[in-house]
């Protein structure tokens, strides 16, 4: 199972997307004026009902006979994107998330152009640079400038244009001597600030962006980020594949959703990714019976007890509107709703939530044994819902909720189920002043100016 | 109409890029670099020379001059050496240039181009330093030596014709290139370089009608050894044959194309 599916935790240094001075009426005006710039941006690139399917034949020549038009039948097709369509338009910002396995490589490689659609048609009348996995083509033996005269020079600029870039790129790469060494002797990061710094020295009409920016530090990916935001406010249109949840609502505005090749969601960030960590907690829930397992966040679930009384769902719902959220805002009102089946009869049940961040430190706990609210006498086939009504006075970030169904204050002397991480959630700042940590205190500023001395 | 042409001309800096690259990539460890090219051959006429002139006493029947049989190797060899650089250069190519072709979008025809414009120029310096060392036997060059240009065109055209489809199949069974290294040496001692045609017996010596680099030497024979006319007749055969596989090749290129990028 893929670990890295989810590393909505990524240390930034960027600032909020929103300042505090900007309220939510603000952001639904500038979103609609967005929203109206956008239908009159031409279109840019085109995606038609865009299928790419591999054939895989019992044999090479039995490929090759089908070339030359005589009937083989292959062994077997195996479709990695199927009847994709969309459009983009200029100076539009579009990330492609979806778990390991779902087609956004394979899509950026088809609009790029390395790839072929086997059916469907792929229009764009514009300059497309790619950083596509790691570097360029670059070649180990060569050093860092004659692998950007290469791949440069293959990339379409001129002698003369890459001379003339040259200066740039070293100085926007930041490896020193690094530069005039052999490739093979850099590190993975170091490739991918010689690719990302080659690729964008001229600004493309559409930039696309393959994950590459997750090997570089987090000083790196700062810097290309501020460059890649330079560009988009330049009018260039931006395509990338990330699994930084945070970048995206950052940088992006619209989430496109890949799951099994095909698009499942095409919308704006928070709604895409919402509905994404929505699909995410239902496959987790799906196999649940394992006893232990690492969940598709990197989270370990642990299940444990003689299960009389067992957590059949966790939700999270936003307290002012009573939607269902995977994500909340810092000082959100939230309610946190435990569904409990009783499957055997319980003498006296308590009910312990704990959340955890992502470091596994215990952010906040506690049982309806201290809240005196024990349930006493409960028999099979009856149903609880806990709900638990807190500010999410967190900082952003992603965190576990651990469920335990015991019989008084500790597990240890009745233990019906105790479940690690069973649920996650996000926790994202949109309106609060710009912090970090786990806590948000509720604490201010005030400055006393005078003369010293 | 010529919307085709457009990204060829775009990406036109792929090609010096990507020779320089090849050029650079073998001085990058070699103290010597490209003048591999040259002196391989060399080394293999030399070898020759000795094995065959001195210890076999092999002679070139018809001319006295001295050192006669090493110029008719040296010419030989020139000549299969284009032929040979590009047949395996291009079975190869693909998988050479993967990394590139899985990164950067550019038009897949510019990977026989890159093949040629190296392997001219390697067969440029092979034949210059060639010319010097005939020079020094006393067969110096002459104006025939333009009419040079029609057997290495047809050379390039079968090597191409057979290279392509092979190259293409390559990516798919790799087991071509193992095969074609045999295929190769055989086809060398089925090509009239080391011995002369007539010198053949009667089985091979049929055998070499059918080859079709067999007039192409005979043709550099002919015009740096013997200095007569060539017969530029029996260049209809292998220009024909060169022909018809480059058209198969090309047919065999455009159908594999969208697949290439797929199995590398």
């Amino acid at each position: 199972m893929d670990k890295d599916i989810l590393l909505t935790v990524k240390e930034t240094n960027s600032p909020p997307a929103y300042g505090s001075d900007e309220g939510a009426d603000g952001r639904a005006l500038a979103q609609s004026v967005e929203t109206l710039e956008n239908s009159v941006r031409p279109v840019v690139l085109s995606v038609q009902n865009v299928t790419k399917s591999f054939t895989l034949y019992n044999s090479g020549m039995h490929r090759f006979w089908h070339w030359m038009g005589l009937p083989v039948k292959p062994r077997e097709v195996v479709h990695i994107t199927k009847d994709v369509s969309f459009d983009v338009r200029k100076g539009e910002a579009i990330a492609l998330i979806g778990q390991n396995g779902a087609g956004k490589s394979t899509l950026l490689k088809l609009i790029t152009g390395t790839m072929r659609p086997t059916k469907g048609r792929i229009d764009h009348a514009h300059s497309i640079s790619a950083i596509l996995e790691l570097g360029l083509g670059f070649n180990s033996e060569f050093t860092g400038r004659e692998n950007v005269r290469l791949s440069g020079g293959m990339l379409g600029h001129s002698p003369a244009e890459l001379e003339a870039l040259m200066p740039d790129i070293e100085a926007f790469a930041e490896i020193g001597e690094f530069f005039d060494k052999p490739l093979r002797t850099y590190s993975s990061g170091m490739q991918a600030r010689l690719a990302f710094a080659l690729a964008t020295a001229t600004q493309p009409d559409i930039l696309i962006v393959d994950e590459v920016l997750s090997v570089g530090d987090a000083y790196f990916q700062h810097k290309s980020f501020a460059r890649i935001r330079e560009f988009r406010d330049n009018g260039c249109t931006i395509i990338l594949v990330t699994h930084a949840l945070p970048d995206v609502r950052e940088l992006c505005d619209r989430v496109l959703l890949i799951d099994k090749g095909v698009v499942l969601r095409d919308g704006p960030p928070d709604e895409v990714i919402d509905y994404y960590n929505v699909l995410i907690t239902e496959k987790q829930n799906a196999i649940l019976t394992l006893e232990q397992r690492r969940n598709k966040n990197g989270w370990s679930v642990t299940r444990s007890g003689d299960f009389r009384a067992v957590v059949k769902d966790i939700r999270m719902f936003s307290a002012p509107s009573g939607k269902e959220i995977a994500t909340a805002r810092v000082g959100e009102k939230v309610l946190l709703k435990t569904d409990v089946d009783i499957l055997g009869h319980v003498p006296q049940l308590v009910l312990g939530l704990m959340i955890r961040d992502r470091t596994g430190h215990v952010v906040w706990g506690t049982n309806t044994w201290f809240t005196r609210q024990a349930i006493t006498d409960i028999s099979a086939g009856e149903r609880l819902t806990y709900t638990l009504e807190f500010e999410c006075a967190l900082g952003p970030g992603s965190y576990s909720v651990s469920p335990a169904l015991v019989s008084s204050d500790t597990h240890l002397e009745n233990n019906y189920e105790w479940t690690d991480n069973l649920f996650v959630f996000d926790v994202i700042n949109t309106d609060k002043d710009y912090f970090i940590g786990t806590t948000m205190l509720d604490a201010s500023f005030s400055v006393d100016r005078g003369t010293n001395g | 109409m010529f919307e085709f042409l457009r990204p060829l001309w775009r990406n036109r800096h792929f090609i010096p890029a990507a020779i320089g690259g090849e050029f650079k990539s073998r001085v990058a460890r070699s103290k010597i670099g490209t003048l591999w090219f040259v002196l391989q051959p060399l080394a293999m006429a030399t070898i020759y020379a000795l094995v065959l002139s001195e210890v076999l006493g092999a002679k070139l029947g018809g001319i006295e001059q001295a050192g006669a049989y090493s110029v008719y190797l040296l010419a030989g060899i020139t000549a299969w050496s284009l032929f040979t650089e590009i047949l395996t250069r291009c079975i190869n190519m693909f998988l050479e240039y993967s990394n590139v072709l899985k990164k950067i979008s550019f038009p897949k025809v510019y990977l026989p181009i890159v093949v040629l414009g190296g392997a001219l120029i390697n067969n440029g310096l092979l034949f210059l330093t060639v010319a010097v060392i005939i020079a020094l036997y006393g067969f110096f060059p002459s104006f025939a030596w333009i009419s040079l240009i029609l057997p290495m065109t047809v050379s390039i055209m079968l090597a191409f014709g057979v290279g392509v489809v092979l190259g293409v199949m390559n990516i798919f069974t790799r087991d071509i290139a193992q095969v074609m290294t045999v295929v190769t040496n055989l086809w060398f001692w089925l090509t009239p370089i080391v011995y002369t045609d007539d010198q053949a017996g009667s089985s091979v010596g049929r055998l070499l009608v059918f080859n079709p680099m067999t007039p192409v030497v005979k043709f550099y024979h002919d015009v740096i050894v013997y200095r007569v006319t060539p017969d530029y007749i029996s260049l209809l055969y292998p220009a024909c044959l060169g022909l018809a596989l480059m058209l198969l090749s090309g047919f065999v290129f455009w159908r594999a194309s969208p697949e290439i990028v797929d199995a590398l």
